[in-house]
């Protein structure tokens, strides 16, 4: 049997992602976004990030206002149920606590960008963006005619992450893992990084895993790290396992209007606690609770005989 | 973003409780009515959070029962979730969809020009539709916004957009000072000059005041004005000099059914504040 991958967070951040990485985080929109490892991020005092994700709900906020990242590359960067991101806008419109390069997509192109690296071309064509503004700020849009129509076309510029970090449901020790729910960008996302690290809910047998492959969205052997980090995308929901948890994304809102607020909040939150485990006893075991799947829906069971 | 989700601010309007004493119902209601209008039975509907959301499932409830809602996160439903909903990717919006696929399946029917109308929020919408969500500007400073999300892909490749937005002098403005999401850019054959698709464009932009159309040749028109909102006063909160239809009408009050649906599904007001 294969060697296993599994580690700690603290290992997997250290081995897998210097200062300088290109990361993709939170493909999965938001469900499964993957907090702790951006934490960890902080903690171990990483630099000159680019973050890459679709949409962001407050953890780039939290890494950009951490100091962490020099370059965002997103479609949407705040906080998706109270609004604007104080960090993001402290970064762009002050250079607090850095200045930071901003490459806006939309949700497409940044889908089209990663499809195009899993796929192991240098572009793929849209016709989204034709006619934005975002052609002429991000140099990764670029129009062209189309060779075999008399068409103009927008072509988008393969991304390949250094790392992605996914969170997802439960994954062998060889990092086959499951995930179902809100898939967002994760399966083109894993195939187009350099390295992948995934995070899981659980930890399952292999013959777990194999049961249902057509779940398998990401292969283990692409994968160099697995870690076992329960409640690990918290406050973001994890379907089967835990629900959005809304106080906390209101809570982070109102904590961060001014960079001493937010300096306090991340003092609380990430720079005064050592692991996952500290955080969600801060978070309380009656929260976690009361986020917890109250009427379990399983899928009913797909026949793989023959 | 969509999207209206992660629009720049709520559309609050009064107490609802003195609106509805007042007049039956919220103006927030009666956008979601109007809103719920626009879609039609058995279309494909990028749905967006928050009003949008609600204008979908009355639209279903209603006169489109087989209408169904797409979601950027890969997510395509056509029943109500069972719990008020903050953002796409809650469980309740997962639990019994129709499908939960990638991002590129839903924006994949979206390219082919199988999406007959997807609903959108704004900071800014000017005179030829074009929606700014990443620049604002307060004081003189500009204030960075989120961003598009997938709001420049359903303006651009969406058969009809909807804007949803409060009617301030400040946020409908002559030109857009970001274009995020091409509206009609600078009038008529724009769009196909850019490259976009033909049959593809801004249908209305559903404000607390009224709305608004487009011609053909791409300029916006006062199309309706709500209940007790005088002409003038859509003029006056307007950053142009807006046009005004031959044939204004009033925008139709919500019927007692659309209503019903929002109060069952949004019983507190949350949303229709």
């Amino acid at each position: 049997m294969a060697e296993s991958k599994l580690m700690t967070m603290r290992d997997a951040i250290a081995r897998h992602v210097p200062s300088g990485s290109m990361v993709l985080l939170g493909a999965q929109l938001e469900q499964m976004i993957p907090f702790a490892a951006g934490h960890e991020l902080i903690r171990q005092g990483r630099r000159d990030l680019t973050v890459v994700g679709p949409i962001s709900d407050i953890l780039f906020d939290q890494m950009i206002g951490a100091g962490c990242v020099s370059r965002v590359m997103a479609a949407w960067v705040g906080n998706v149920s109270a609004g604007v991101g104080y960090c993001f806008r402290r970064a762009v419109e002050h250079a607090v606590p850095r200045k930071i390069e901003v490459v806006d997509y939309s949700n497409f192109t940044m889908a089209l960008a990663l499809h195009a690296a899993a796929l192991g071309v240098p572009f793929l064509p849209t016709y989204a963006t034709l006619g934005s503004d975002f052609l002429k700020k991000n140099g990764n849009l670029r129009e062209f005619s189309s060779p075999v129509s008399e068409e103009r076309l927008v072509a988008v510029r393969a991304l390949r992450p250094d790392v992605a970090i996914l969170h997802v449901q439960r994954a062998d020790a060889q990092g086959n893992a499951h995930i179902w729910g809100s898939l967002g960008v994760a399966v083109d996302g894993a195939r187009a990084a350099r390295k992948i690290i995934i995070v899981a809910e659980e930890i399952a047998e292999p013959g777990v895993i194999s049961s249902d492959p057509n779940r398998t969205l990401v292969p283990g052997f692409l994968v160099e790290a697995v870690v076992h980090e329960p409640g690990g995308a918290h406050p973001s929901p994890v379907q089967g396992y835990y629900g959005r948890d809304h106080a906390f994304f209101a809570q982070y809102h109102e904590q961060t209007r001014r960079v001493e607020d937010f300096e306090d909040w991340l003092a609380r939150w990430v720079v005064h606690v050592s692991d996952r485990g500290e955080y969600l006893k801060q978070v309380g075991a009656e929260r976690m609770q009361s986020l917890g799947v109250k009427e379990h829906a399983y899928t009913a069971p797909a026949d793989f005989g023959y | 973003m969509g999207f209206s989700e992660r629009e720049h601010g709520f559309i609050v309007t009064a107490r609802p409780e003195e609106e509805i004493a007042s007049r039956g119902y919220t103006f927030s209601e009666l956008m979601v009515a109007a809103a719920a209008r626009e879609i039609g039975d058995g279309e494909l509907v990028f749905v967006g959070m928050r009003l949008p959301m609600l204008a979908f499932l009355v639209a279903r409830r209603t006169h489109a029962p087989r209408a169904v809602g797409l979601f950027e996160n890969g997510v395509v439903r056509e029943t109500p979730s069972l719990e008020l909903l903050y953002t796409m990717g809650d469980p309740p919006n997962l639990l019994h969809a129709t499908q939960c696929g990638q991002m590129l399946d839903v924006m994949s029917l979206l390219q082919q020009g199988r999406v007959n109308v997807g609903f959108l929020g704004a900071a800014e919408v000017d005179r030829f539709g074009n929606l700014n969500t990443t620049w604002g500007h307060r004081n003189k400073e500009m204030q960075r916004l989120p961003g598009s999300g997938g709001a420049c892909d359903i303006a651009c490749l969406a058969r009809r957009t909807v804007v949803l937005l409060a009617h301030e002098r400040g946020r409908l403005t002559e030109r857009v000072g970001h274009i995020t999401s091409p509206g009609y850019g600078s009038g008529n054959g724009w769009r196909r000059a850019q490259g976009l698709p033909a049959n593809s464009g801004p249908s209305a932009v559903i404000t607390t005041l009224g709305v608004i159309r487009f011609g053909d040749d791409g300029e916006a028109f006062l199309a309706s004005v709500h209940p007790g909102v005088s002409v003038e006063e859509v003029l006056a909160n307007t950053g142009w000099t807006l046009r005004v239809a031959d044939d204004l009408v009033e925008t139709p009050a919500p019927r007692d059914e659309a209503l019903a649906v929002m109060r069952e599904l949004d019983p507190n007001h949350f949303w229709t504040r």
